[in-house]
């Protein structure tokens, strides 16, 4: 089979923050259409990494290359301004607003008007957001709150998605939801997905990548990584 | 908060301008007529910081920079020219590419939102000390003296085209409403557009919207030369109703009462602060009329009341409380209809 190309690529990434290596030498690739997740502790750097990927964070050192072009050090807007969909690990709405209107400004940044309001409108039926959809997002439950972010990022059908922490805080059920949605966001763009929660990424998940004091500890199928003995030690070794 | 209105509701509200335009003539004395000319600049001075602050998060504490400019822009080019029409536009040009360049230097060094008060309010007070250090006949651009805290004369509105066919007062009246209730719609209509939706969503959440790939420097900067130019033909009406401008338009004062305006009305609205700026204005002249209370004591204590009491504004505290209520009659309704259909079934 043809290996399919690169579209996401680091060369040496590290962040160091004073004393503290955050991110160091890391070399990660991703390739089209692939859903990838990131583990490790707490503490890992998952993070810090994810921030450089999406410009919040000027690395110290390496490059960030996205379909081939370089974006080490570019702003936020440029990264995703490639057709990027970004969920940060803190939730990041627009709190005085509605859901819908969260949706639309997410969508209308690739649409035009009307296709646009379709989009919102097919997403708020496919998250089932009918409910909370003229809701003011500042008032809603964390759980809800995660699935807007998440009708935020397909609403505006991104060719690459980058997640942290997508199911933190949601009840079994959303957190189903959710795999169910990342997987079908994945048949037409690809994914990086940072998670703690096992039973998630075990539903979701191809290739992981497993953190460990900022480097790149292992990377393997899901089962391989439970069975090594070692990578056990620093996952389990922790809390989650 | 939620976004107040919609374009209809601008659309009613400039409509029911329209009228008190048509009645105030029968309505108030020939005086007040007159002095309403520069109370309306005023207004579209609140209404160009309600744009830029309410809408687009921007707090602009000198949003009087641009009125001043706007004022001398157009008193100096009138005086040149010796019509109006053109230096009109003249003057919102020339405080739209103030602020441009201004903003540039403040969003593009991504200095931070507190910094930006200070720096707007500083080139405000520095115009202010400038322009009255130009006593003397070296201080002129072409014909026009700009004459230090005297000021410089603004000459009236003409028709257009014909510079020596000056308005009368009741004419400069007509002609002033219009302007207001043409920047009104213009705002309304720019706040629902996909650029105004998305200096709202700036206001919420700065990173986010850089997250979801907008430039929001430039969006800043575009939303902050558009109300800066607003606020420039806010300052060629007040200073055609005053007849002259003088430095004072950069004051301290000049700059916290459009704040205390946008405050009292409601920073969320636009309506609101054209309104406060109505009321309050006529409250402290009739205020200053008479000599039991100060009227800055009166004026402070109105806004320590606000902030206090109705920290959102008047406007949007009214439409909450009617929203509220429809909501209430609503679910009544509901209930009734629920109860009905009870019965049905059973019976
Ligand atoms: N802005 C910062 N300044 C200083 N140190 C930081 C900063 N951000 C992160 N760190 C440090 O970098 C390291 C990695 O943090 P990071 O947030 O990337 O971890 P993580 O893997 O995402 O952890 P978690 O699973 O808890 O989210 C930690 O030791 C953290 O304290
Ligand atoms: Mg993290």
């Amino acid at each position: 089979m043809a290996r399919r190309e690169v579209v996401v690529e680091t060369r040496n990434l590290s962040m160091h923050f004073g004393g503290v290596r955050a991110v160091d030498n890391v070399d990660f690739e991703l390739r089209e259409k692939e859903l990838r997740c990131l583990i490790g502790p707490n503490g890992a750097g998952k993070s810090t990494f994810f921030k450089c990927l999406t410009g919040q964070l000027r690395p110290t050192s390496g490059d960030v290359v996205i379909q081939d072009i370089i974006m080490t050090g570019r702003e936020s807007h440029e990264i995703a301004g490639l057709g990027v969909g970004i969920k940060t690990q803190v939730p990041n709405l627009f709190d005085g607003l509605t859901a819908v209107e969260n949706l639309w400004l997410s969508s209308r940044r690739w649409h035009g008007d009307r296709r646009a309001n379709t989009l919102v409108k097919e997403t708020i039926d496919r998250l089932e957001l009918g409910e909370i959809r003229s809701s003011i997002v500042g008032s809603l439950a964390h759980g809800q709150r995660q699935m807007v972010e998440l009708g935020m990022v397909v609403a505006a059908e991104p060719w690459l998605v980058l997640l942290d922490e997508p199911a933190a805080g949601m009840t079994d059920e959303e957190t189903f939801k959710t795999a169910e949605l990342v997987r079908e966001i994945n048949k037409t763009s690809a994914l990086i997905v940072v998670e703690h929660d096992m039973n998630f990424i075990r539903a979701i998940s191809d290739i992981v990548t497993l953190f460990h004091q900022g480097s790149i500890f292992m990377e393997d199928k899901m089962d391989v990584i439970s069975a090594d003995p070692q990578a056990r030690e620093i996952y389990l070794g922790h809390k989650t | 908060m939620r976004l107040y209105g919609t374009f209809n509701g601008t659309l009613v509200i400039a409509g029911l301008a329209i009228i008190f335009t048509l009645i105030a003539p029968s309505v108030f004395q020939f005086f007040t007529i007159i002095t309403l000319t520069q109370v309306i600049g005023l207004s579209i001075l609140a209404l160009s910081l309600a744009l830029v602050w309410g809408f687009g998060g921007i707090l602009c504490f000198g949003q009087s920079a641009f009125f001043g400019i706007g004022a001398y822009a157009y008193s100096v080019a009138a005086v040149n020219i010796g019509g109006s029409t053109g230096s009109i536009f003249i003057a919102i040009l020339a405080a739209a590419i103030f602020a441009a360049i201004l903003g540039y230097f403040i969003f593009y060094g991504k200095v931070s939102d507190v910094y930006l008060a200070v720096i707007t309010l500083t080139v405000s007070l520095i115009l202010y000390s400038l322009m009255r250090r130009t006593s003397g006949p070296e201080y002129k651009i072409g014909k026009a003296l700009l004459g230090g805290f005297n000021g410089t004369g603004s000459p009236p509105l003409n028709m257009p085209g014909d510079g020596s066919a000056m308005l009368f007062p009741m004419q400069t009246f007509y002609v002033s409403m219009a302007i207001l209730i043409i920047a009104y719609v213009f705002t309304g209509w720019l706040v629902t557009t996909k650029f105004g939706r998305v200096c709202v969503s700036i206001r919420e959440n700065e990173v986010r919207t850089e997250l979801l790939g907008y430039d929001t420097r430039l969006y800043k900067l575009c939303l902050f030369s558009i109300s800066s130019g607003i606020a420039g033909l806010g300052g060629v009406l007040f200073c055609v109703g005053v007849t002259r401008v003088t430095p004072d338009v950069f004051s301290l004062g000049q700059s916290a009462l459009a704040i205390i305006w946008v405050i009292v009305g409601g920073r969320m609205t636009l309506i609101g602060p054209i309104l406060a700026t109505f009321v309050l204005y006529f409250l402290t002249s009739s205020l200053g009329s008479q000599q039991i209370f100060n009227a800055n004591l009166v004026l402070g204590i109105i806004l320590v009341v606000f902030v206090l009491i109705v920290p959102n504004g008047v406007v949007p505290t009214i439409m909450n409380w009617f929203e509220r209520r429809r909501a209430k009659r609503y679910a009544r309704q509901k209930e009734r209809r629920m109860k009905l259909r009870k019965h049905r079934a059973i019976g």
